[in-house]
């Protein structure tokens, strides 16, 4: 398993490829359906005007995303009421669903890494290339054993989109992932969905018992 | 009714954070079945160390608690308005206790609630009425991810690169298998399926949930469903998706079907996809005392 620190640098994101596992340690953000759609909503397409904190909460961001790494998770969290704030379960969430907003969110604020499961499609596969950046697969469901690995919360911005959907500024130390998408436009979710696409044509077509 | 609050937690906190002992002994069983060193046996002892953990720590074994779905069996003569208050101040305390992650979100301005309840379907529940004098409430928390996943299709119709499914157990075979295909790794495979053949579009997704509360290791009472839940398993393994999407050879654990009588002109095949972290757990109220399952 390699260590990488993030910020993660181009040199160690393009020397990295699909089935490498990795133990990430520094700082990363969660982010989730509304948190993609607020930032490509005020930040990118400029669709909508910011209000309220939108441009404190975005300056923070850029800073911290910037070589950094996004991670799909709506986390558990215990300490809502006295603001010290701690993961209980942080596993990661399904990731296409970002498929629309990710690969302009990684060209616009640098966004060295993304985690999530489940894989994501051509657009960020593409953006992977051109930034460069990694699609980092951790283990779906596995969110008490990630959450050892969070060692604080540093933050919280957008709470008000509510606790899952909130931007979670996290330090975290040996995270577990594997590359599954890599900058030299590999994708272990495109090769398998081609491969098991096969097998299934030859069940479906195949005799019947 | 309020006596029965505490020992609604304790099922939620059970269902949350301790895997049932069939699907954990069924994990086991896959990772004997990976290649050592591969990205898909890696998978599952990080899930099975997982499962360890939250059990120990009695936290949630995944992030996602999911929707909450009671199935609620009352004797006779209980009163199903004040069996659904004490279920829902359970759930919201459980949230509070953090076993269960605050989920539910009005679809319309997009708030969260903050504490599992919402409209009369969040949390679900469904209540039947039997003999006796025992309370049984079955609860599953599904997850989205799986949730998402799952699939409703109406016989004929063509699939995979326009395969005809027609409407006999083979068409049920393969539009059961292009389900599986297409969820791919997105559900948090292994997955567990339950196949509703027949009824109407939303009693199909009912039984479909429903027949998943069967234990892995019981067979089906139908042995020509029984023989299709075999084959359709290891006819989905076959298909290399593996634990996560990674590759390998466990795609699904195990696989539920039930028949539901249906309108001479629909065949509908209704498929609830459950991820590996099947949480499901049973409380059973008797003489003031409850047991858990």
């Amino acid at each position: 398993m390699k260590k990488v620190q993030i910020p993660i640098s181009d040199d160690v994101v393009r020397s990295l490829k699909v089935g490498d596992p990795l133990a990430l340690s520094g700082v990363m953000v969660t982010a989730r359906d509304a948190g993609h759609k607020w930032l490509i909503d005020t930040f990118v397409t400029r669709k909508r005007e910011p209000q309220g904190d939108d441009l404190e909460v975005y300056e923070a961001l850029k800073k911290l995303l910037n070589g950094g790494v996004i991670y799909h998770c709506g986390p558990v969290v215990a300490g809502l009421d006295t603001r010290e704030y701690r993961f209980v379960a942080a596993g990661p969430t399904t990731s296409i669903r970002e498929e629309p907003y990710q690969g302009d969110i990684m060209r616009h604020f640098n966004v060295k890494g993304v985690i999530g499961k489940g894989g994501m499609g051509a657009k960020t596969l593409q953006a992977c290339q051109e930034v460069p950046g990694l699609y980092l697969h951790a283990v779906g469901g596995a969110a008490t054993w990630i959450a050892q690995t969070v060692k604080r919360v540093l933050g919280v911005y957008k709470l008000e989109f509510g606790v899952p959907e909130a931007f979670w500024v996290i330090e975290v130390e040996d995270f577990p992932v594997v590359v599954t998408m890599d900058a030299n436009g590999n994708s272990l979710h495109a090769e398998i969905e081609a491969r098991s696409a096969k097998v299934l044509e030859n069940l479906l077509t195949g005799e019947k018992s | 009714m309020e006596h029965l609050k505490e020992p609604l937690i304790e099922l939620i906190r059970l269902a949350a954070t301790n895997l049932p002992p069939d699907v954990e002994k069924a994990l086991r069983q896959a990772l004997e079945r990976e290649e050592p060193g591969s990205a898909a046996r890696g998978a599952l002892e990080t899930i099975l160390k997982n499962v360890e953990l939250a059990r120990k720590r009695s936290t949630p074994i995944c992030q996602d608690t999911g929707t909450p779905i009671f199935y609620v069996y009352h004797p006779e003569g209980w009163s199903t308005r004040k069996l659904r208050q004490v279920i829902e101040e359970a759930v919201a305390e459980a949230t509070k206790r953090s076993y269960l992650r605050p989920n539910s979100v009005d679809s319309l301005t997009e708030k969260n609630t903050g504490n599992n309840l919402g409209d009369e379907h969040f949390p679900t529940i469904h209540f039947e009425e039997v003999d006796g004098d025992t309370l049984t409430v079955d609860l599953m928390l599904k997850g989205g991810g799986c949730e998402n996943v799952g699939a409703q299709y109406s016989l004929p119709g063509r699939v995979g690169g326009g395969v005809p499914a027609g409407r006999d157990l083979e068409g049920v075979r393969r539009v059961v298998l292009d389900a599986v295909h297409k969820a791919q790794g997105q559900g948090c495979s292994p997955g567990i399926l339950g196949v509703a053949i027949g009824g109407d579009r939303g009693s199909g997704y009912y039984a479909s949930k429903e027949v998943l509360f069967n234990e892995l290791d019981n067979p089906n009472p139908d042995p020509e469903l029984e023989k299709l839940e075999e084959r359709i398993t290891e006819e989905a393994n076959q298909l290399g998706i593996g634990p996560m999407g990674f590759g390998g050879n466990t795609t699904v654990l195990d696989t539920k079907i039930t028949g539901l009588h249906r309108l001479p002109a629909s065949f509908f095949v209704t498929v609830s996809y459950m991820c590996w972290a099947y949480r499901r757990r049973r409380m059973i109220w008797k003489d003031g005392t409850a047991v858990y399952k």
